[in-house]
């Protein structure tokens, strides 16, 4: 035991790990990359969607049972699945992360919207809101915490996700596990796990502030409700 | 001015909502729309903002038609309150009020002076003006409604059980607030409730409304007390329809009739023959600056040197000029001498108001 | 590069191994929600005792979730080499957080009239938890276990990476092969497994909790 964690000590302190391709910096940004990417089109395809279906209220019952249906599916056999067609690459590998992420994503911004008091609506739109004015000053704001939460779950996820990156021989923080399990060297592994999640939770942190900074302070309480629930609703991989 | 031309709302499930109703609201007045649940109500006023659509006949609001210009531009020369109020959670106070000129388009300075002085008239200090609706209490919350209605100072609002989600306490002190307001503002407001008291108490004119969307009257409180349409009516007007319509009469709006006044100091047979002269039994008594202090009956007097010899028997209340005769009558039935004495606001004896004079006023 | 995208022939020769495969799966499924379960509860109730135990534990469950998987199974190789015990300590782990939350939340749903009425008529706290609150909980601590058992499925196929996973063991063979049937037989019993095991709880919610069937 004392043994394992003097190698670990060990590896970090030993500076080859920290330069070239193959280095700490070089796979975390590389991890980072892909996430972020994965984030940004996450979001780019699920906000929209979110958005009409939430103003709208048509097609939410669908979109929920899909979601639900979505959870039964596990995330690592869908990602070997996207890699045995698509092949091996970035694309790929975004993918299976985007795929990952859009239907909670687009349940929680839904939700959020849902959320919003119906006497809230109901007296924006009778004071002379345009639709499109009810959803950028009222809905928007009012759903944030709900929305934010989806955001920051599904970021989360994509960033453990990514870890899988290193299954196709891709870059990322992963490679220490699949390299490290690969050569039987256990002390990569366990670097590679202590990056992955320290990574995934400086996310988790970094996000929850933001969520702290967007969302208005009349609505703090629900935030953190709102947090809680969207959580335990979605799956890491 | 709002005037219903033949409107008309049938919903897909075959309910009808409204039922061809014409009726206008004159400018400057509060028309309460008032009926059992059921009775399209809230639909008609809604109709009025198009948050629903008529399916037949027309609504003209400050002579234009108003499904001739589009809704949003419609509702924003109108103020809207409903009963859950719908304030917005993420803003704070002053930004709720501020909606309407920010939707308008009003400079930053205009809207905070604005917004001020609305806080003033709807009783808000200052300091709530940072905070956000969660820590407010029902009835701030409902005035911050009022408040935000008013911002941009429609010519026209429609409020819908705008006071009823509190308690009766607050409730009586918010519409004591919205009259007054209104004697200020002459706005023409259309009024939802489904309390007839209320209606009373705050429109100028009333339109009942029975299931179904039919108008079964619209008249003052005055002509719907004295004169109701139909059974309904009645029904819904409730009992104890006399005490209601007396409540409506200020006591300054009958002539006092005169009763036999003596001072304590004046002799007891001068007393008598006063009352003997009247026909009454029982004498008035003030003091030097004719201040009631009571009455002596004639049995007493009887005997006696002074009239303050005898006992004086004083009285529970009195009627000023600006209460109700509902109000004297509860101070008739208090003494055995079957008259409410009216007095000024020192106590001095303006004369009495009789039961004859009640009748008379229901006539 | 692949082959024709499913053969059936696969799939007969093969049924053998790909019952033991579920059967792994199911056993490394239920053995970690049940674990989870026995700790969750008494962690719940202690909460409910004494509410200020429940931010930190929700805090610790929360952030033993928001650690990728395999980090956390790869984490316990030194402890536990590459048996079945590095499997089944992170997947109770994961099931710490829904399950805690969910037992918490369904005690407290309880409405505090009915609590109120019970401990009016004399209940003592124990009687009154096993009889009237727990039972009232039951939906909610169900539709926990229901999430639970869910997301435990999916991850059971991530610790084929690590010498055990189930049907994650067939995904691996697809992908290594290059050769899709493997891997569709995988997805398609995990789907299978995930909705028998979510309606087999709901099935047992409702024999539990007979005062919420609709008459008639």
């Amino acid at each position: 035991m004392i043994e394992v964690v003097t190698n670990l000590v060990a590896w970090f302190a030993d500076p080859i790990n920290w330069q070239g391709p193959t280095g700490v910096p070089t796979r975390i940004l590389e991890h980072i990359w892909y996430s972020v990417l994965a984030i940004v089109l996450a979001v780019a395809i699920a906000q929209p969607v979110g958005i009409l279906i939430g103003h709208t209220g048509r097609g939410g019952a669908l979109a929920i049972n899909l979601s639900n249906a979505a959870r039964a599916v596990p995330t690592f056999g869908v990602i070997l699945l996207t890699f045995l067609v698509a092949g091996i690459g970035l694309v790929p590998v975004l993918v299976a992360l985007v795929v990952l992420a859009v239907p909670s994503m687009i349940t929680n911004t839904y939700a959020g919207f849902r959320a919003v008091d119906r006497d809230v609506r109901d007296s924006a739109e009778g004071m002379g809101m345009t639709g499109w004015q009810v959803v950028r000053r009222v809905e928007i704001p009012v759903a944030m915490p709900l929305i934010m939460a989806g955001v920051r779950i599904s970021a989360v996820q994509i960033v453990a996700t990514a870890t899988f990156a290193a299954v196709v021989s891709l870059g990322g923080l992963g490679r220490y596990i699949i390299d490290g399990l690969a050569q039987q060297d256990l002390t990569q592994v366990l670097a590679g796990a202590i990056l992955v999640a320290a990574l995934s939770l400086l996310t988790e942190l970094g996000l929850s502030r933001l969520q702290t900074a967007i969302v208005s302070d009349g609505l703090q309480e629900e935030s953190q409700e709102a947090s809680m629930e969207a959580k335990l609703e979605g799956t890491t991989g | 001015m709002i005037t219903f031309e033949s409107v008309t709302k049938r919903f897909a499930d075959g309910t009808v909502a409204a039922d061809d109703l014409s009726f206008e609201v004159p400018e400057g007045e509060l028309v309460v729309l008032v009926g059992p649940s059921g009775c399209g109500k809230t639909t008609t006023l809604r109709m009025v903002n198009r948050m629903i659509e008529p399916t037949e006949g027309r609504i003209n609001v400050n002579g234009q038609d108003a499904a001739s210009v589009p809704a949003p531009t419609l509702r924003r020369d109108i103020g809207y309150v409903i009963q859950q109020v719908g304030l917005f959670p993420h803003l704070t106070i002053a930004d709720n009020i501020a909606t309407v000129p920010s939707l308008i388009g009003w400079d930053k300075e205009r809207t905070r002076k604005r917004v001020e002085e609305l806080m003033n008239t709807v009783g808000l200090s200052q300091e709530v003006a940072g905070r956000y609706p969660r820590q407010l209490s029902g009835g701030q919350q409902q005035r911050v409604g009022v408040a935000r209605a008013l911002a941009a100072d429609p010519p026209i609002m429609l409020m819908d059980e705008p006071f009823g989600a509190v308690d009766p306490i607050v409730r009586d002190l918010l519409q004591e607030e919205f009259l007054r307001l209104q004697r200020e503002l002459k706005k023409t407001i259309l009024f939802v409730t489904h309390d007839i008291d209320e209606a009373m108490k705050m429109g100028d004119r009333i339109a009942i409304f029975n299931v179904g969307g039919v108008l079964e009257q619209y008249a003052t409180p005055t002509d719907l007390l004295a004169t109701p349409a139909n059974d309904f009516v009645v029904d819904f007007l409730g009992a104890e329809r006399n005490l209601k319509r007396l409540a409506l009469i200020p006591v300054s709006a009958v002539e006092p009739e005169t009763r036999p006044l003596v001072s304590s100091d004046d002799a007891a047979d001068r007393a008598l023959e006063a009352a003997r002269e009247s026909g009454t039994d029982w004498v008035l008594v003030s003091d030097a600056e004719k201040r009631v202090q009571g009455w002596v009956s004639a049995d007493d007097l009887d005997g006696q040197g002074t009239v303050g010899d005898a006992e004086v028997h004083p009285f529970g209340h009195f009627v000023t000029q600006d209460e109700s005769l509902r109000a004297a009558l509860d101070a008739m039935v208090e003494s055995p001498l079957g008259v409410a004495v009216r007095v000024d606001g020192d106590g001095r004896y303006e004369g009495v108001v009789t039961h004859n004079t009640l009748t008379g006023e229901l006539k | 590069m692949a082959q024709s995208v499913f053969e059936w022939s696969w799939v007969v020769e093969n049924r053998g191994d790909i019952w033991a495969q579920l059967a792994e799966h199911i056993v490394l499924t239920a053995v970690p929600v049940g674990l989870g379960f026995l700790m969750a509860f008494p962690m719940a109730l202690a909460s409910i005792r004494w509410p200020r135990l429940y931010s930190p534990f929700l805090g610790v469950a929360g952030v033993l979730f928001s650690i990728p998987t395999l980090a956390l199974f790869v984490v316990m190789i030194p402890f536990t080499g590459l048996s079945k015990a590095t499997a089944i300590v992170p997947l109770t782990l994961y099931t710490l957080l829904i399950l805690l939350r969910n037992t918490v939340e369904g005690l407290k749903g309880v409405p505090s009239h009915v609590r109120e009425a019970a401990e009016a008529m004399g209940y003592t706290r124990t009687r009154q938890l096993f009889r009237i609150e727990l039972p009232l909980a039951v939906p909610v601590i169900v539709a926990g276990l229901r999430i639970a058992t869910v997301n435990t499925i999916a991850y059971v196929a991530i610790t084929a990476l690590i010498g055990q996973g189930g049907l994650g063991n067939l995904f691996m063979d697809g992908f290594l092969r290059q050769f899709p049937t493997p891997l569709i037989v995988g997805l398609v019993l995990s789907v299978m497994l995930a909705v028998a095991a979510d309606l087999g709880l709901l099935g047992v919610q409702r024999v539990l909790t007979p005062w919420r069937r609709n008459p008639g």
